[in-house]
């Protein structure tokens, strides 16, 4: 907030410099004025890779987008002005997406942005969104260990995905020996150092009975780790795979196990990662059985999900096509947005952020979804067997819906830091222990204080 | 609105709960209680249903827990009648009566409920399953069982398998259902019992003998571990045998991928860089083979043999005509200009099919493993993909030893302008030439699609390991590739449990930097005049 | 030092220079003194965006060097690049301080949470500029050296040399992704704040960056020149048509193979060091053998041994790529296939040769009329 606006005023004494050039401004302004009606369409922006390696992910999420900006305008749009998307392609390239970005918010002045999958392309466009004070509704599960002022994740944060997951396996199936396989990224890496204190914490799981291991991006042969997967869950323990491995991967790895003769009874693998888009790609005729965790599956018997599962499949006009996790992700937060808008009965960012916690909107699994003031969302947590026409089986729920915790409770890093996004603590990382608010804000705020 | 909704869910709850009763009333099927017992929300009471079942003289208990199994088994929600769903894609299935297993039509998935299991079911069902299939026809089926039953036998369990060995015809069933009840006796603390898991490699007796080994009887234990150590040492020797297999599987598969690189590249001096979207090309037409046949996978993955190579080598002419023709003798701008067309090759996939991954299935024949023992099997898809690897590689060498093409394009390589005067058309041969380069990648395409992702994506992650290969081996010499992909296998695959994936592939690419250096020409360096061009 | 005063001497290079100071000219003018709205007006945006071309267009200099007059055609001169980016990424990151989310004093966010307890050996200086600053040229130096030492003494040359390079960068792409390197895994270096004090969110210090980088191009170039225009520069070529006669001749060719590519090296480094604080985040992606084979076409796409060719092929592909991904997504792939076909196989002398072709063409005429006056 505080740079949006010395930013201003640069530009103002910059003009002022030259009194001929504000002349003309001002005449060029006076000029687009009438334009500048009511009726101007509030600007969508879609931030999703469509083309390059992320393009098989985030081209759906582009497509959904545009699904739920369709739908609203049938229904009048929003403050009697009609939704507008304004797509761009960061091209799965991570400076990209913060050029885009900034392309977004500075030249096409959107009004909310729904964008990124990968981590690495929300951590670049952070500081972009923070800087311009932009909106950015993100729809994947991640790591979290991150809040932001200008960003709502919409996705699950571990404790909404992985550690329920991990009480499934250990209550329900009894697992007691842990394989945290995953990629060699952030995601992976966050998780299974929560997931591995936290199984040591919970349950006293010993440290040889869990097992690590971590493979590079698009890893396909597999046949060695399959194989020692095998042999540390042949000691007489139950065994699980609690999986974080990334996309193309996942195919070779599944076929490995089903070759190595793993089945599903005897190793279940829990996927993360792995959705009935991912599945489409698969022969999961071997696969029946493997477990995913997620905060929605297509096969849910709800209404509005067959609404939105047919609504979809003729926005796309393919018969096949599937929905998942990221989606419903999408369709929450597109929900809340508009309703805080509605509240806010503006698009400002300053006032839709502030509207916006609190608001409550139905999910697609038959709940309700709810902001938080750390802008993580409420979810419920499914457990899903896959079957063999590549969706997935709900065998296990949690009660009641989650909350997002931004701060994991198992990292020594992050145990006392909570996010609260009200006035008037409004801070992404407030240390309990300490009673301060932590890292930039705290500095921003003493180098604001110093100013005045 | 909400209200109202939630009024009509609770109607219907009510209705449903009735309409089974009445159902139930009208035809007093013995099946329909037992089924009823099935639709449950909690997972022990299922399994206390199918133990009822699996009990029942009911001769379709069997059917019907394979059908729960499969998870076909489902209910009505409106009528509270069973079925078995025949085909679950698309969004009306066809199912059968569950009692009657008569038609029951076309039913919307809207409609159905699903008789839901989890793993542990899965696991209780195929038990039950292997204890009724102990009594089968079939000796493979009993075999089949009687491993299944390896860990699992009980109390109950142990008096019958007695009686059944007794009867059994076949020795392996026999050998498998001894073993099974010794590491039940053994776990009972029988020490004679030992004796009888002497020498099997199988995880389930190796828990047993583990555990055994720790227990408070000196004796027990001691003659559990001597067991044990014996176990040790033989699954050494297995291990390391496996580790080789896994390596000699990689490798063929960086054979495969290179092969055909080392013809347009080592022949032809042509720096492909679209020869891994040439492979794609090869892939995607396994998985159009497969659309074009539904149901036979393995007719499909047989006819694409000849189609990928087909469909890559037109591709290959289509390359070579419109692009490299131009760029002779400038091989480092092949390099750019091919890598614009895998780039457009690329797009033009993502852009007509599809940017997600395709399902090739594996056809039966192809999946599962060969057992040799019981530490150690052969992935079958692997096996295949080696001996396919081999076939290319001899049929290659024969081309290019026994045929006239081979020995034009030897010729047109040592010395171009000598082999044109004497009669060889120069052109046709580099054709010719780069069909059978693009071809042999579309042979490795249709291998990988067994392996790994269909899609677009595919080339890219073979194009720089197929490269280090070639050059590895030494340009233009196919031995060369064929022994600097299997050794480039073997050597990451003992690498990596050693190192983790990542630095095995790391130590892998800085090994072959370091050889380049010490050999500039690779392991097999091509001698004469044509190596100083 | 005569042989740097002899680029001065070329028409070619005035006019490059003359260009490229009048559009950093141009584009500061229209950015400070053109008010917000008019056409002319040049965003914050833009500017930062001609920042990163620019950074680019060093970096195609650097490889045009090794490329158009050594022969060596790299495919990993984005390794070069990339370790200059992370020297000067790791400098940002030190400059962070307890402004991270977890306000550690020393350590990233990333070693925060990742459970580093204290700062890897390799970290340390980094937060002075004194240090860093000299590392995004000796780092990408050093690795330039040891891989050129090995590479032209054993006289790896051609495909074999491209290839290798390749692997190089790619090697270290996937060493770079590990999280055990220490340097951000995948996520690599993000969320930087200061540059030598001046907060890297303004826009004056976005403009600033802009006009280092020009000048960095600008001196980049200079250099170049320099070299190839110096004797060392004409052995150069020589051992680029004929090596062994040039080593016949007595020359030591792999010590100035060596030198070049080292100095080629380190001008890569510092434009990847200018491009990371203007687009706000370094990863192992700029590793990836993509890359830096996109930077070679650029490179041809210009004109390949002009080095203001490599300048106007980096800057045209990238606004191009601009452009093309922000209207149709699905055809920017085509169009930049398309385009390195197209430029191999119809343009083997790129943009330059056009331009050189057209400019002799007019003297011909000029003189021609000259003459028939005369």
């Amino acid at each position: 907030m505080r740079t949006m606006q010395t930013r201003k005023e640069n530009r103002v004494k910059n003009s002022t410099l030259s009194p001929r050039w504000l002349a003309v401004a001002l005449a060029s302004l006076g000029m687009a004025a009438p334009a500048l009606a009511q009726e101007d369409p509030i600007k969508v922006g879609i931030l999703h890779s469509l083309s390059g390696t992320m393009a098989i992910s985030e081209s759906t999420l582009k497509d959904t987008v545009e699904m739920l900006i369709e739908q609203q305008n049938e229904q009048g749009g929003l403050l009697g002005r009609q939704l507008e998307a304004v797509v761009v392609d960061p091209a799965s390239n991570w400076p990209l997406f913060a050029e885009r970005a900034r392309e977004l918010l500075e030249q096409k002045e959107v009004d909310v942005i729904f964008g990124n999958w990968t981590s690495v392309s929300r951590k670049a466009v952070l500081p972009v969104v923070e800087e311009l004070n932009g909106l950015l509704f993100y729809p994947v599960q991640y790591e979290g260990e991150e809040s932001s002022q200008n960003v709502f994740y919409t996705g699950a944060a571990p404790n909404q995905q992985a550690i329920p997951a991990v009480n499934y396996l250990h209550d329900q199936v009894g697992v007691e020996r842990w394989v945290l396989a995953g990629t060699d990224y952030v995601y992976p890496r966050t998780t299974n150092r929560i997931l591995e204190a936290y199984l040591k914490e919970e349950y006293g799981v010993a440290d040889e009975d869990i097992m690590v291991n971590y493979t590079p991006f698009g890893h396909s042969d597999w046949q060695n780790i399959v194989s020692e997967i095998n042999r540390f869950g042949s000691e007489g323990k139950k065994t699980a795979v609690v999986s974080t491995i990334n996309g193309d991967a996942n195919v070779p790895f599944y076929r490995e196990l089903s070759n190595q003769g793993i089945d599903a009874a005897d190793i279940p693998v829990v996927a993360f990662s792995v959705g009935e888009q991912e599945l489409s790609g698969i022969d999961t005729g071997p696969l029946v059985g493997h477990l995913a965790a997620w905060n929605y599956f297509m096969s849910v018997d709800n209404d509005d999900n067959y609404d939105f599962i047919d609504a979809w499949i003729e926005h796309t006009g393919d018969e096949e096509s599937v929905t998942n996790d990221p989606m419903e992700a999408h369709y929450i937060g597109f929900n809340m947005w508009a309703e805080a808008v509605r509240k806010a009965g503006t698009t400002e960012v300053d006032a839709v952020k502030d509207a916006i916690i609190g608001v409550t909107v139905p999910n697609l699994t038959g709940g309700y979804a709810a902001m938080m003031p750390n802008h993580h969302i409420t979810k419920p947590v499914l457990i899903g067997e896959i079957q063999d026409n590549g969706q997935f089986d709900v065998v296990w729920q949690t009660p009641s819906t989650v909350a997002g915790d931004a701060w994991s409770d198992y990292l020594p890093g992050s145990r006392d830091l909570i996010a609260d996004w009200r006035k008037p603590m409004a801070c992404g990382n407030f240390n309990v222990a300490e009673g301060t608010c932590g890292g930039s804000t705290a500095a921003e705020e003493a180098e604001a204080a110093l100013a005045e | 609105m909400r209200i109202t909704r939630f009024l009509t869910a609770w109607l219907t709850v009510l209705l449903l709960a009735w309409l089974p009763l009445a159902a139930l009333a009208q035809q007093d099927d013995p099946g329909q209680a037992l089924l009823e017992s099935l639709d449950t929300r909690a997972y022990d009471d299922k399994a206390a249903a199918i133990q009822t079942i699996a009990a029942s003289e009911d001769e379709r208990a069997r059917r019907w827990l394979e059908t729960l199994l499969d998870g076909k088994l489902q209910r009505h929600k409106d009528t509270g009648r069973f079925v078995i769903v025949i085909d679950n894609s698309g969004r009306n299935w066809p199912a059968i009566d569950a009692l009657t297993f008569e038609d029951a039509g076309e039913i919307s998935r809207r409609d159905l409920d699903r008789i839901g299991i989890n793993n542990a079911l899965r696991n209780q069902l195929r038990s039950v399953l292997a204890v009724i299939d102990l009594y089968a026809e079939s000796a493979d089926v009993r075999l089949a069982s009687a491993m299944r039953l390896l860990g699992e036998v009980d109390e109950t369990l142990a008096g019958s398998i007695d009686d059944l060995i007794e009867e059994e015809p076949d020795a392996e069933v026999r050998r498998r259902l001894t073993q099974a009840l010794a590491i039940y006796r053994v776990e009972n603390g029988e020490t004679e019992a030992v004796e009888a898991l002497a020498g099997s490699l199988h995880p389930r007796v190796r828990v047993a003998l583990g555990r055994a080994a720790a227990s408070d009887d000196p004796i027990l234990a001691q003659s559990a571990q001597a067991g044990l150590d014996d176990i040790e040492q033989n699954l050494r020797i297995n291990r390391a045998a496996e580790t080789l297999y896994f390596g000699l599987s990689m490798g063929s598969v960086l054979v495969l991928a290179a092969i055909g690189l080392a013809i347009t590249f080592g022949v032809m001096g042509v720096i492909n860089m679209a020869h891994g979207e040439l492979m794609m090309l090869g892939a995607y037409t396994t998985w159009a083979m497969q659309q074009l046949l539904p149901g036979q996978p393995g007719l499909a993955l047989i006819l694409s043999i000849p189609a990928g190579f087909l469909v890559a080598a037109l591709a290959g002419v289509a390359i070579e005509r419109s692009v490299i023709q131009f760029l002779k003798g400038r091989p480092l701008e092949t390099l750019l200009a091919t890598f614009g067309v895998s780039l457009i090759l690329q797009q033009l996939v993502r852009t007509v099919i599809s940017p997600l991954n395709r399902t090739v299935i594996t056809p039966e024949w192809m999946s599962g493993s060969l057992v040799l023992n019981d530490a150690l099997s052969l992935t079958l898809n692997r096996l295949y993909v080696m001996g396919f690897a081999l076939v290319v590689f001899v049929g290659l060498m024969l081309i290019m030893r026994r045929t006239r093409l081979g020995l034009e394009v030897r010729a047109v390589t040592q010395n171009r302008a000598m082999a044109r005067s004497m009669g060889i058309r120069a052109t046709r041969v580099d054709i010719m030439t780069f069909a059978l380069g693009s071809g042999v990648a579309g042979l490795a395409g249709v291998a990988l699609s067994q392996l790994t992702n269909v899609g677009p994506n595919l080339g890219q992650s073979y194009i720089i390991d197929s490269f280090m290969v070639v050059v590895f081996g030494g340009v233009g010499n196919l031995w060369g590739t064929l022994v600097a992909g299997l050794s480039l296998g073997v050597i990451n695959q003992v690498l990596e449990p050693w190192a983790g994936a990542v630095l095995a592939k790391i130590m892998v690419l800085v090994f072959i930097i370091l050889f380049i250096q010490k050999r500039p020409r690779g392991l097999f360096p091509q001698k004469g005049r044509a190596a100083e061009g | 030092m005569h042989w740097l005063g002899q680029p001065f001497k070329e028409r070619s290079t005035l006019i490059f220079l003359g260009v490229l100071l009048t559009a950093l000219v141009a584009v500061t003018v229209l950015h400070l003194v053109v008010p917000q709205g008019h056409p002319l007006y040049v965003s914050a945006y833009t500017v930062n965006l001609f920042g990163k071309y620019l950074s680019y267009a060093l970096l195609a200099v650097a490889v045009d060097l090794v490329w158009g007059y050594l022969g060596i055609l790299s495919l990993g001169h984005g390794a070069f690049f990339a370790l200059g980016g992370y020297a000067m990424g790791m400098y940002l990151m030190r400059q962070i301080g307890e402004r991270g989310v977890y306000g550690h004093p020393v350590l990233p966010d990333f070693m925060v949470f990742l459970n580093w307890d204290s700062l890897p050996w390799y970290w340390y200086g980094f937060d002075s500029a004194w240090i860093a600053f000299p590392m995004v040229m000796l780092a990408p130096g050093l690795l330039a050296l040891v891989f050129g030492f090995l590479a032209f003494r054993s006289r790896v040359t051609g495909v074999y040399l491209s290839i290798i390079t390749q692997a190089m960068t790619f090697a270290l792409m996937l060493a770079f992704f590990r999280n055990e390197m220490g340097f951000g895994g995948n996520n690599g270096l993000t969320d930087f704040r200061d540059i030598l004090g001046f907060d890297l969110r303004s826009d004056q210090v976005r403009l600033g960056l802009f006009l280092a980088t020009g000048i960095a191009l600008a001196l980049g170039f200079v250099l170049c020149r320099a070299i190839v225009t110096s004797k060392l520069g004409r052995v150069c070529v020589a051992a680029r048509d004929a090596e062994a006669r040039t080593r016949f001749l007595g020359y030591r060719v792999e010590r100035v193979q060596l030198f070049v590519f080292v100095v080629s090296a380190m001008l890569a480094g510092v434009a990847g060091a200018l491009y990371v604080p203007q687009v706000g985040i370094i990863n192992p992606s700029e590793f990836s053998p993509l890359f830096s084979i996109e930077i070679v076409v650029w490179v041809a796409l210009g004109g390949r041994a002009t080095l203001y060719g490599a300048v106007i092929g980096a800057i045209l592909v990238n606004y191009a790529k601009t452009v093309f991904t922000g209207i149709m997504p699905d055809a920017w792939l085509f169009a930049l296939g398309g385009l390195f076909v197209l430029v191999t196989v119809l343009l083997p002398k790129g943009i330059a040769g056009v331009l050189a072709y057209r400019v002799r063409k007019r003297g011909v005429t000029e003189n021609d009329g000259k003459e028939a006056t005369a």
